[in-house]
Formats: C-alpha cells, structure tokens, sequence
C-alpha cells in the first residue's frame, strides 16, 4: 500500500488512522463493557496498526513519476486476498453450521459457537466478506479499464475497503458475542450501520469522480449494474435499518418499524440484498469479464439495456413475495408474484445474453475452465432466476416456504452463480495483476471447476429433496382427516439429506481452499508489471 | 428510445438519476400504504405489550438467533391451523420492534405456543433437548442458567414507549422491580405487575428456582406468553367458522 502512495498522501492517511484509532478509543471509553467496547478496541487496534504502518512510511522515497498514467491496482489486489480471506471464513462456518444440522451434539459449551449466532456469521461473512470484497475489488478494476482513467484518487480506494473490512468484522464478532438486530442480512448494530453509511457514500463519491475522468464517452453496461448496486443498497441499507438506540453507549437498539411495516420494510430489502448485491454487482462482473475472457462482444446491446432496466424496475416490487398466506395485506402478496413472474423476463434475457455471448467460442469454454465457471454462473443465473419466480407463485409458495427448499434454492443462486463468477473474475484477474500469462497451476483450476460444480449439485439437489419432502409431510393428511405427522417426524426424515448438504458443501469448500492456494502461489511469484495503460491523455483535474 | 437511452450513457448523473428513479418506485407503491394500517386495522382492546421479563426473554431469544429455526406466523392453510392453531394477525406483532415472522422452520412455529407445555418442559428441553425430545436437533443452551442482567430494562422499555409501544411513565421507572416480581409470587411487587399489565400475566417462579433470576426466567415467561397477549385470532377464527 505505502509504496504507491505520495508522501503527502501518506500524511492524510496517517491522520486518518490516527482519526480512526481516537474513534475506537471513544466507543470503548463510553461503552466501558460489552460487544460495543470490544468493537472499539477492534477500532483502535486498526488505528493503531496502520498508524504504524504509515508513520513508518513517511519518509520513503516518493513513488515513480509516472504513476498517473497507470492504472491504480494495488487496492483491487488487496480486495481480492480479503475476498480469498472471507470466502474461507464464511464457507467454512457454512459447512460448520450445515454439520451442526446433522450433528447437533458437535455444539460445544460455548455460547459463540452456537447454530443461532453463527449462521448469520455465515450469511454476513459470505454475502458482505466475500461477495462485497469481490464486488468493490472488481469494480475498481473494470471502472478504470472501461473509463481509460486511473482512479480519481489513491486514498479513498484504500478508506473503503478498509472501512468496508471493519464493517463485516463488527457485524460477524456482535453475532459471537449475541448482539444482533435479527433482520436477515442486517444484523449488525446501529453503529456498524452509520459506519457503512459513511464508507459507502465514499465508494459512490470515488465511483462517480473516476466516471467524471473518463476518456470514453459512453459508460460501459459493466458500469450501470455496478452502479446499480451502490446506489440502491445505499437506499436499502439506510431504510432499513432505522433504529433508535437504547442508549449511545450500547450496541442494543430497536428499529423504528414494527410488525407488518417491519415486515414488509424487511423483505423489500431482504430480497433487494439478493437483486442488488448478489445479483446487480456480479452481472456488472459477467459484462466484463465474460466477453474480456472469449474474446467476444457482447451478442446485443439492446437486449443489455432492456434487460437492465427491467432487473432496476421490476426486482423492487418482489419483497413480498416471502410473506403469502401471512398477515401481511393480500394485494401487496399479489403485486410481488405478479412482479416476480415477470421479473423472470429480463433475468432471462441476461442469462441468455451472457451464453449467447459465448456463440463462436464454445471450444474456448471446452479448454479453459476459467471460461467454464463463467458460463456455468450464467447456466445457474438462469436456473434460479426461474426456480425463484416459480417459487414466487402462491400455491407453490404454500409448499416451499419456511422449508429447506428455500435454502437450496438460494445456494443454487450463490454457489451455482455468484460464487462461480467470482471464482471465474479472480482466476481472469490474478494472473493479469500479477504480470502473469497465467495461474500458478492450471490444472488446480480445473480441479476447483469440478469439485465447484460437483459440490453445488449435490448441495442443490439434496436440499430439494429436504424442502419437497418437509413441504409434502406438514401438509399430509390420513383417512380420518387427521396430520399424519408429527413435526419431530419430519426433522427425523432431514436427517440423510442434511448430511448429503455436509458433504456437497466441504466439496465446494476444498474448491475454495484449492483456489486460495493457487492464488497465494501466483501472486507470491509476481512476473512484472501489470502492462495495460490508459491510452487516452489523462484530463486535468 | 434507444438513442435517448445512447444519450444517456453520457451522462452519469443522469443514470444515476434514472436508477434511483426506477428502483423507488416499487417500494414506494408497497411499503407507503402500510403506514395507514393503523388506522385501518384496528388495535384490539386486550391487546398488551410484553412486561419486562418477556421482554427481557425475547432479548434473548434474539441473541441466541432462535429465529433462525423458528418462525412466528402461522399462515391461513388448513394444516397449520391444525398443526398449529388460529393463523396470526397482523396486529397481534403491531407492537413488535422487531417482528420475529422468521423464515425457516428447521423447528415447529411459536405463534401459538404459549400454555402448551409446563415452565419445566421448557426448562428441560432447553438446557438439554434430546433429554425430552430424543430425535431433536435444536442446539443445547446449557448457559441460560446464568442470572439476567435487568441493568437495561428501563431504557429499552422508554426506547419502545417513544416509538409508540403503550409503556406508560410507572411501567418504565418499575421495570427492573416488575421483572424481579413476576417471577417471584410473593414478593411484594407482584401486584403491581398485575395492575400495570393486567390479569392474563402469569406470576410465577419459571425456572424453579426461587434464589436467583435466571436468563431461563426470562426466556421461559417469553415461551410462554406467545399466542397470549390477546385473544382475537381465536375469536376471528370462530366468527369465520360460522
Ligand atoms: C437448529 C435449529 C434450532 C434452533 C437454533 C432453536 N431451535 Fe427450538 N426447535 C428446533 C427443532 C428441530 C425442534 C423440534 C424438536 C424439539 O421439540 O426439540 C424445536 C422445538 C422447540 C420448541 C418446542 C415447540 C413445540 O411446539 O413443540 C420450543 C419451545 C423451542 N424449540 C424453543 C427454542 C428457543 C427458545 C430457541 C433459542 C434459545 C430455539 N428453540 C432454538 C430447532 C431449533
Ligand atoms: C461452502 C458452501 C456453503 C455451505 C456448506 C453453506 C451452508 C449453509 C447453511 C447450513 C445455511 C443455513 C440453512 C438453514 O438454516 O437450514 C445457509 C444459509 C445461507 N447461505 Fe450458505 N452455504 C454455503 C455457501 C454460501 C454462499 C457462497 C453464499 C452466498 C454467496 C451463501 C448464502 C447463504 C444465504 C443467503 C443463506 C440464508 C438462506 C435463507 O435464509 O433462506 N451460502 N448456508
């Protein structure tokens, strides 16, 4: 980081984690105990050390001159080792707690490694940890190479993932420690929340400063998904999250909506977390590095901006399809089925997009298995895209809902897509950042495309299996008119598939650690310097 | 349109505009009517907010993530009402920050459980699942004998007043004595848990032990006013049986 930076760059960072430290140091005073004074200490600690690292830096040579005029990458190289580094943690937590579901026994006496607390420790570190990461890291990438400018400054990059990395570290250790807001993917506490706020209002300021700059005069499709995602998850994340403090000085809080509001208010992001941040950001993701990786165009640009739009517009209404048959008013269940089947649309004309992309380089798709993650993510973006607006329907949702049918379906969606094109955007992008024609091993990354696939399907399809069956036995009924089954009936008939869901998720996970190992080997032996340039004369700022 | 849209990819404040624009206004149409559900669904008359040791339960309830297996929701199909009981209304959760719905059901729906087994039961089956139920998988919670921290029961309860929860000046300044009192029934403080909250209460000592108020407490008297703190499911039930 130290050697990119100016000195005088160097100085405000310095003062910056001197700022951040004393922020740290305020929490813990005020709180004196509980989850918020640790997470203060968490601050100061992060303070403190990049104090060091800064202060140390100050008076080393300034970096080479012609730094402008190249592409600013170091941040996207950071972005993704935290990407790797999450995607451990939240996988292997995963696989914990998916054991924990077939072996409840395992639980140790600890009340941190309890299944409650650590399944959102699951959810926040793969969905944040690992999806963010690859998401900020991969933006930054494809915002300078599709604008032909270097990044519109060298601190900011640096402040958001930092910023973004404590964020996912408050919220995952509040839920060890038993803070939490209960609400599905936003769970942190009220300050972890304002916290974001403030890193994510810099990503925009960056994202929109760095656009200011470019040298093309249209902004790449790539750029309108990552938009996308910033901006709405900005206007979810703050609605959501409202909530009034018990007192400033403890992590516990109310939010401000209650029952059905809540509810509502709750799944018009819960699902619009799917839309934006495991859906907007990595079709951004595929818009790049799909064609980058075939060689090809993308097949049609207008279907690119229908379906744009359509995913922007029509995802918004869907939230309620996760409240049928509940308390919530009918005609706002009816509005998201409706939305949801139509949703179908656009999702589909992304995914056929994508594939068709991929017309003319099926023999590319046969030989690098780099390719065949992202055609794979494309094949499985399509896939749930039609299973979710089938499950949205209300008499299939009367079956599937509050089931485990749900949760293979999700998995469909995030190892079968999102997982896959991630893994398919870092393989693409480690060798290019480190001056490599390739990855350390290739045929490490054949054998990850395996187990990845291997491991999704049996995930998948066991948890169908679950779902289908759970759904089929609640509602059984014998000849006298009577349930046929107990609850505890049904949680006995889990049993084999909860284990199969075990073994298809370490599957995927020896994938993952593969993949970290093959990273680790390619950046350690950097080959040289990274060779594309912006080409356009920058403009002056 | 496509050359307004090719227009438009010139301009980034513009698509900037068009997005937050675009992604509004379903939200918008969804959520805004919501706010006028207080006025038309009504707030039935025997409808009470939680004392403060259920509260101090769901707290917990929170924190253990049991909402992770449990939902509380029973919807309007004929075999959760059997399963189950009378399908939840919105108002019963109108005072819920946050509502507790959940969305998965590794475990049975709470909705309706309260009175359904004895304080001991789910003492037992807490502390250790498998001891009652052999084929469970609920985790154990071993440590919830450990005694309950009151220190912040005041506050939560006057944070809730002020988002419109009926917790009214006495119920707030009593809130630590009342979660002593409604576990303990001789105690001089147990009447006026009754006053404040009313009849439907139930005043006793949850975990069995009467030297200590424990985080079982608290859980306990939660478990069990679920489905309790009005009737009106039941008799909307009824009235649409006839
Ligand atoms: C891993 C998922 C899981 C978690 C977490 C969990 N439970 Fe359960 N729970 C179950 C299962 C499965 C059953 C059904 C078997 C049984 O009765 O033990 C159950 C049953 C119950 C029952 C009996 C319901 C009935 O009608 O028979 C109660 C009460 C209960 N749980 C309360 C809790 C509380 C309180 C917590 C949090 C402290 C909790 N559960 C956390 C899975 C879970
Ligand atoms: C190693 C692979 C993985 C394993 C073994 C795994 C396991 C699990 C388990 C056991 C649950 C809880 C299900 C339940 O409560 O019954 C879960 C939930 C969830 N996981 Fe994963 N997971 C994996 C990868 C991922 C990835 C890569 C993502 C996202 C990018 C993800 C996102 C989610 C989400 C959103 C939920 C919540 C589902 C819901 O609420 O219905 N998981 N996972």
């Amino acid at each position: 980081m130290t050697q990119t930076l100016s000195i005088s760059e160097r100085k405000i960072g310095f003062w910056l984690a001197v700022l951040l430290a004393l922020l740290g140091f305020v929490m813990a005073a005020s709180a004196r105990h509980g989850v918020m004074a640790a997470h203060g200490f968490m601050a100061l600690a992060l303070g403190f050390g990049l104090v060091f690292v800064l202060g140390g830096a100050l008076f080393d040579p300034e970096p080479q001159q012609d730094r402008s005029s190249r592409y600013y990458d170091a941040p996207t190289r950071f972005g993704i080792v935290m990407t790797l580094v999450w995607a451990m943690i939240g996988m292997g937590v995963g696989v914990w707690v998916a054991g924990l579901l077939y072996l409840p026994e395992a639980t140790p006496p600890w009340p941190w490694t309890s299944f409650g607390r650590l399944r959102p420790v699951h959810t926040t570190g793969i969905i944040f940890g690992f999806g963010g990461n690859a998401l900020i890291a991969t933006s930054f990438h494809v915002l300078q190479r599709t604008s032909r400018a270097r990044l519109a400054d060298n601190i900011s990059p640096w402040f958001v993932l930092l910023g973004f990395n404590l964020f996912c570290l408050w919220a995952v250790t509040g839920y060890m420690m038993g803070s939490t807001q209960s609400k599905e993917y936003a769970e942190a506490e009220w300050y972890a929340d304002l916290w974001l706020v403030v890193v994510w209002v810099t990503y925009f300021a960056l994202y929109i400063r760095t656009l200011a700059r470019r040298a093309e005069p249209h902004i790449y499709v790539a750029n309108w998904y990552y938009l996308a995602f910033i901006l709405v998850v900005a206007m979810l994340h703050i609605v959501n999250n409202l909530a009034l403090p018990v007192r400033w000085t403890t992590a516990e809080s109310f939010p401000v909506w209650s029952g059905v509001q809540d509810a509502m208010v709750q799944w018009w992001y819960g699902h619009n977390a799917v839309a934006f941040f495991l859906t907007s950001g990595f079709l951004g993701m595929l818009y790049y590095f799909l064609p980058v990786r075939s060689g090809r165009p993308i097949w049609s640009y207008r279907l690119s901006i229908v379906s744009f739009w359509g995913i922007v517009f029509f995802y918004i209404w869907v939230g309620s399809h996760h409240l049928h048959y509940t308390a919530l008013p009918y005609w706002a269940q009816t509005l998201g089925m409706t939305f949801s089947v139509i949703l179908l649309v656009p999702s589909w004309a992304s995914a056929g997009n994508a594939i068709a992309t991929l017309n003319g380089a099926w023999h590319k798709v046969r030989d690098d298995a780099t390719l065949r993650f992202m055609f794979v993510a494309a094949v499985f973006y399509g896939l749930s895209t039609f299973e979710g607006s089938f499950l949205a329907i209300r008499p299939v949702n009367s079956l599937s809902h509050y089931t485990d049918w749900t949760v293979g379906h999700v998995h469909s969606g995030t190892l079968g897509w999102v997982a896959m094109i991630v893994f398919g955007a870092i393989y693409t992008l480690v060798p290019q950042l480190s001056g490599r024609e390739a990855m350390a091993s290739p045929r490490a990354v054949e054998w990850h495309f395996w187990l990845a696939v291997g491991g999704t399907l049996v995930y998948v399809v066991s948890m169908w299996n679950a779902g289908i069956t759970q759904g089929l036995m609640w509602r059984a009924y014998d000849e006298n008119g009577a349930l046929s089954y107990s609850f505890v009936q049904s949680v006995e008939a889990m049993a084999p598939y909860y284990l199969l869901r075990t073994i298809g998720g370490a599957m995927f996970l020896a994938g993952t650690v593969i993949c970290v190992w093959n990273c680790r080997a390619t950046m350690r032996t950097t080959g040289g310097e990274v060779t594309d340039r912006p080409l356009a004369p920058q403009p002056a700022e | 349109m496509l050359k307004l849209h090719y227009n438009l990819e010139k301009v980034s404040m513009g698509l900037v505009a068009a997005i937050i624009f675009a992604a509004s206004i379903g939200g918008i149409v969804e959520i805004a009517p919501l706010f006028t559900i207080d006025e038309t669904v009504e707030l039935p008359d025997d409808l009470r907010p939680h004392t403060p040791l259920e509260l101090a339960g769901r707290e917990i309830y929170i924190r253990e993530g049991c909402y992770a297996c449990h939902s509380q929701m029973v919807r309007s199909l004929a075999d959760e009402l059997d399963r189950y009981g009378p399908y939840s209304l919105a108002s019963e959760s109108a005072y819920n920050h946050p509502m507790l719905w959940g969305s998965k059901r590794t475990g049975p729906d709470l909705a309706r459980l309260g009175g359904k087994y004895s304080d001991d039961w789910h003492v037992q089956h807490l502390i250790d699942p498998r001891s009652v139920v052999p084929a469970s998988i609920m985790p154990a919670y071993p440590w919830l004998d450990r005694p309950l921290d009151t220190g912040l029961l005041r506050d939560s309860l006057a944070t809730l007043a002020r988002l419109g929860v009926p917790y009214d000046e006495a119920m707030i300044q009593a809130a630590s004595a009342d979660a002593q009192a409604q576990s303990n029934p001789d105690s001089d403080g147990a009447e006026g848990v009754i006053e404040r909250y009313g009849e439907g209460v139930a005043i006793r000592d949850f975990d069995g032990d009467t030297s200590m108020l424990s985080e079982l407490d608290a859980v306990v008297a939660y478990l069990q006013s679920l489905g309790t703190l009005t009737d009106t499911p039941y008799e909307v039930l009824a009235e649409g049986g006839q």
